[in-house]
């Protein structure tokens, strides 16, 4: 199903919003991990303001959707959706990483209003999204559960533990993407550690896979809707888990950074942030 | 209650308490026939996951079902619960305050045949650097089955070091127990023996009455809890020997003995001998050789103790 005009343009005023609300908190502070941060807001925009079920006023609730945000250090997204969509003050973007903050540099399920999952240690975040998936399908509650992995994260072995469970388990409502930014901290993943056929290893592994432009919330919508339209058909239990790969670029949106592989994790000056934010428009 | 293989007193109380509450999960890593815990799976088949050989997922997994209210008992041997998925019970579970009961089998010399690959020597040393973990290994079939039911209780994440063998029971039906508590065995004056676990708990026994019939008067705690340790309990009669011998199915760096050394030296209350083992990777054979390899037996806690006592004046 393909968005309408305005419904599209609403998305990307929201990835907007996020994307500028992501590169203000990080260059208030100065330092932070604005490549995988900026590499994530489509998806976001797309999760947030139009298919996860979820209540701001209620961030535990039982049957909201649940999303694992396992490449933790792009909580810094995540609290600009979370805090556009009401879970907490639009204040706290500007406490990122103080002392005592609740906004800390990886995602804690414990300090967050609206964080299902405190990830950060790269390759734990799709286990936990499986015992997730799996949890709420014991308990007969249909919700998904939508998990994000990096591309450098997919070197962790644990990764494929997790691909191999939610498949044996036929966790039809788990959903995952991979930041397909084709960049992780020393050099691009195919110097470091080629990923090879990335979607043809996870069909290989038994998910359902789709391949689209990450940047495109249309396409991005797409994927997410024909997913869980295969879930839905699905008899319960009897399906399969869904891998979207997000072909994105690491830094998308901030001239200053983007694309360049020493984008990880970077220091900038706030009035960078502001110059970049203002050609944002 | 008479000898009993310890894993089925695990599972048998897991299946009693999954009868009454519904979080009650059992995860395993293709080692539910070792844990003990088939049963469980024939009377709930819907609350135990087997994860295969994949012990960082096996603790993922545990960490996303305890993040959705389930209480789940994750089990493999104790050398891959805590050198294996430190670090995913750590942020996974521990960092993120989720009430997952980690279960690392067969401590120490219990590998046996296994050998030095699958023997923990050190996993309460890793564990005990988690901030606010419970760790606790029962001594017989009693304290095991009070101990997995307080652990199922709390809302916390806890490490449970599970001697699977056939364990003579120590305590009566009417004894109670609570993380954290260990039970004084026997009073005695002249020197205080803590020991930890099924191997050690009885061989401190053994070593106070041998010790008696040479007129020494030695109390015995069975520790039970590795963290935290009954500091009050061991205090009070560590002041009335002034000299405590520790033993445990362990190394001695970082192990329950060094928690006790800690506790000793911090209140200057006794001195201290440890009984453990020294600086040894684990090796084969049966539990008897290497009960006696590694000097973890009640000759060598009776001997530390008279030797301790020697240096007293």
């Amino acid at each position: 199903m393909s968005l309408d005009a305005n419904e599209k343009s609403r998305l990307e005023a929201a990835a907007k919003e996020i994307r500028k609300r992501t590169i203000d908190a990080i260059g208030f502070l100065g330092v932070g991990h604005i490549g995988g941060a900026l590499s994530i807001v489509e998806l976001l925009a797309v999760l947030y303001y139009r298919q996860m079920r979820v209540d701001p006023a209620a961030p535990r609730w039982a049957d909201r959707d649940r999303l694992v945000l396992s490449k933790g250090h792009a909580g810094p997204t995540l609290y600009s959706a979370l805090a556009l969509k009401g879970f907490f003050p639009m204040e706290w973007l500007h406490t990122l990483n103080a002392g005592g903050t609740n906004l800390p540099s990886h995602c804690d399920r414990n300090r967050t209003p609206g964080i299902d999952m405190t990830t950060g240690s790269l390759g734990q975040g799709l286990s936990a999204a499986c015992g997730i998936a799996l949890a709420n399908r014991i308990d007969g509650r249909k919700v998904f559960t939508f998990a994000v992995i990096g591309d450098g994260e997919s070197d962790e072995g644990q990764v494929w533990e997790a691909a191999m469970f939610a498949k044996h388990n036929k966790l039809s409502r788990l959903i995952a993407f991979t930041d397909y930014n084709k960049m992780q901290i020393d050099g691009t993943t195919e110097s470091v550690l080629d990923l090879g056929a990335l979607e043809e290893k996870w069909a290989a592994f038994g998910w359902a896979t789709a391949r689209v432009d990450g940047h495109d919330v249309e396409a991005v919508d797409s994927a997410i809707e024909e997913a869980k339209r295969r879930a839905e058909a699905a008899e319960s239990g009897a399906g399969a888990p869904t891998m979207i790969i997000l072909d994105t670029i690491k830094g998308k949106g901030a001239a200053f950074c983007e694309g360049m592989v020493t984008n990880h994790n970077m220091s900038f000056t706030y009035e960078t942030a502001k110059k970049a934010i203002a050609e944002l428009g | 209650m008479a000898a009993k293989e310890m894993r089925a007193v695990y599972a048998e109380t897991l299946i009693e308490l999954a009868a009454v509450d519904r979080r009650i999960m059992v995860v395993e890593a293709d080692l539910m026939r070792a844990s003990g815990t088939i049963p469980f799976r024939d009377a709930y088949p819907d609350r135990a996951v087997d994860v295969g050989v994949a012990e960082a997922n096996l603790v993922g997994v545990a960490a996303g079902l305890a993040a959705e209210g389930k209480v789940p008992f994750a089990a493999t041997f104790g050398c891959f619960a805590s050198r294996r998925a430190f670090d995913q019970f750590f942020v996974s579970c521990a960092y993120a305050k989720l009430p997952v009961k980690l279960v690392g089998t067969d401590p120490g010399i219990s590998a046996a045949y296994n050998g030095g690959t699958h023997m923990p020597f050190e996993d309460i040393g890793v564990m005990r650097t988690v901030p606010g973990l419970d760790i606790v290994e029962p001594s017989d079939p009693l304290s095991l089955k009070a101990l997995v039911g307080a652990l199922a209780a709390s809302n916390k994440p806890g490490y449970l070091r599970l001697h699977r063998k056939a364990i003579e029971p120590i305590y009566g039906p009417a004894e109670t127990f609570a993380l954290g508590k260990g039970k004084l065995l026997r009073e005695g004056g002249d020197v205080l023996i803590v020991a930890l676990g099924a191997i050690l708990v009885p061989a401190a026994l053994a070593a106070a009455k041998a010790l008696e019939a040479e007129g020494i008067s030695a109390a015995v705690i069975d520790a039970l809890s590795a963290k935290p340790i009954d500091a009050e309990l061991i205090l009070a009669w560590a002041k009335k020997a002034g000299a405590v011998v520790t033993a445990e199915n362990h190394q001695l760096a970082g192990g329950f003995g060094s928690a006790v050394a800690e506790l000793l030296a911090e209140t200057g209350t006794a001195r201290l001998a440890r009984v453990g083992v020294e600086e040894s990777f684990g090796e084969v054979g049966t539990q008897d050789y290497l009960a006696k390899r590694f000097g973890l037996t009640a000759e060598a806690i009776a001997l530390k103790a008279k030797n301790l006592l020697k240096t007293r004046n």
